[in-house]
């Protein structure tokens, strides 16, 4: 009988074998899946702390220009005078990039797993009864974010596709950006995406992490649905109330 | 009841398969699913034919042979129920009934509806026992376990190894089913010994085999003992707590 190691050789199970593993402690747990999912767990969690004071220090955008450029001033200043300036902003962005780094190289690598799992795929229709739409799309809300990410980055980080974009102007910018109807209507589907994606994986987290008690089993499904729902309206009220002219210049 | 019985027929392990539709006239609805199959295999074997290969054995519900996929759910629509302890009222709703076998790369398959399950003994070989010496028993009564624990250990024990879970999971993984194995030795006290030992090998072995687990639900709700995917957030732990453990403490209790 062949294994599924036997049917997946990619790089790193070459050298797993289909019977050995490597002796490397790091490299035999990110070897296995259950290791793998893991990593995921703690990477989105982390993740999901960053969209939360993303969108925290955004809503200021409704405080108005005052507030949210000197919110954007002190994200840069953040650990001065003991570090220099950006250091600390820095250092949290070297963070987020390794979290979405290690979140999709997993989450590759596992589903491809799983396609050799399955070669053969079921002939007839799949009833499924606990599966859920979040649940069944991780992988294409995922995909759908990371794009949306490098385009929100070209849009206000580094301003290559916004034309009146002004390096500092931070609250002209997010104006001048969503003033624009389809990037609003981008900002306000790639958001319906991460709170569906959220909606699973906030839940998702807790089996994977282990932190299961009959007791508080049934706070995580409350958890999930909150955050999803709370990141979801923040996220989208702000593309929303400037493109129907709510808040502006 | 007069139903049609759409079953994937495939003569060996590497033919190229395809369903049949078997008409089946005057069937009592008390029948069980597999009955059914006796019913169908004998009019083929009357008219010359070849009778569809499937697994059964005890046929109450304990011994984890029978595996169908029935209208795409494992062991079909009923919860917490065996294909041999589905009966044929509860789809009196349905014209047509479509049976797979199993699939997963795991489960390679052999003829027809019956799939090699091999693999689910190899993860029990790679860990779930515990390592006793023989003779006579000791008292019952000689190691207290509170009563949750074992009420929980016995959950996991219920597993009967059919395999559904695997069946039924959308990345094809065997995660419940090693959770099961591993959770009913390792929630007592004679399964501590072996406890962190055990969770790498089986898990290790499980991944040779199977998908991994992406928390659908699937399996717990295919399962026809209704075991709980808290077991499988159980197993997660110890697997990555054993990463920690030192084995040369295992002996310390604190």
């Amino acid at each position: 009988m062949k294994t599924l190691q036997d049917l997946t050789k990619t790089s790193d199970d070459e050298a797993v074998g289909s019977t050995r593993r490597p002796t490397n402690p790091i490299r035999r747990f990110w070897s296995s899946a259950v290791g793998k999912k893991w990593v995921m767990a703690v990477s989105g969690l982390a993740l999901l702390g960053f969209v939360l004071v993303h969108m925290v220090g955004n809503l200021k955008i409704f405080l108005g220009a005052v507030h949210l450029d000197e919110y954007a001033e002190w994200l840069h200043t953040l650990g001065e005078p003991a570090l220099p300036r950006t250091v600390v902003l820095w250092g949290m962005r070297l963070g987020l990039i390794a979290a979405f780094g290690l979140h999709i190289v997993a989450a590759a690598q596992l589903t491809r797993m799983n396609h050799k799992a399955r070669p053969v795929r079921y002939q007839s229709r799949r009833d499924y009864v606990a599966a859920n739409f979040a649940s069944r799309t991780m992988r294409w809300t995922g995909v759908i974010i990371a794009l949306f990410l490098l385009f929100h980055l070209a849009d206000l980080s580094w301003g290559t596709t916004n034309p009146d974009f002004v390096r500092g102007n931070t609250y002209d910018n997010v104006i001048a950006s969503f003033e624009r109807v389809p990037v609003a209507i981008l900002y306000i589907l790639a958001n319906i995406a991460l709170a569906i994606h959220i909606f699973h994986g906030s839940w998702s987290m807790f089996q994977s992490l282990g932190w299961n008690n009959p007791r508080w089993n049934p706070i995580r499904r409350y958890f999930a649905v909150t955050f999803a729902a709370v990141i979801a309206v923040g996220n989208i009220s702000m593309p929303l109330l400037v493109v129907t002219g709510v808040v502006g210049k | 009841m007069d139903l049609n019985l759409k079953v994937w027929r495939q003569a060996g392990p590497d033919a190229v398969g395809r369903f049949e539709i078997y008409p089946m006239h005057d069937v009592s609805e008390d029948m069980s699913f597999l009955e059914l199959f006796d019913v169908l295999n004998e009019q083929l074997e009357t008219r010359g034919e070849e009778p569809v290969a499937f697994d059964h054995d005890c046929r109450e519900g304990i011994c984890g042979s029978c595996a169908m996929m029935i209208d795409g759910r494992a062991h079909g629509p009923e919860r917490g129920t065996a294909t041999c302890q589905l009966h044929l009222r509860k789809l009196t709703d349905r014209e047509t009934i479509t049976v797979e076998p199993w699939r997963a790369a795991g489960f390679p398959i052999i003829k027809d509806l019956a799939v090699d399950r091999s693999a689910l003994d190899r993860i029990v070989e790679a860990g779930g026992y515990i390592t006793a010496p023989t003779g006579a028993a000791r008292d019952a009564n000689e190691i207290l376990v509170a009563k949750q624990a074992s009420d929980a250990a016995m959950d996991a024990a219920a597993c009967i190894g059919c395999g559904a879970c695997v069946a039924a999971c959308p990345n094809g993984a065997g995660q419940l089913f090693t959770a099961a194995k591993y959770s009913h030795l390792s929630l007592l006290p004679q399964g501590q010994p072996e406890r962190f030992t055990r969770v790498v090998s089986m898990v290790e072995e499980m991944e040779r085999w199977f998908g991994s687990c992406t928390n659908h639900g699937e399996c717990e709700a295919a399962c026809p003992k209704e075991i709980s995917v808290n077991f499988i957030a159980m197993l997660n732990r110890d697997y990555v707590k054993a990463q920690f453990k030192n084995p040369a403490l295992s002996g310390q209790r604190h």
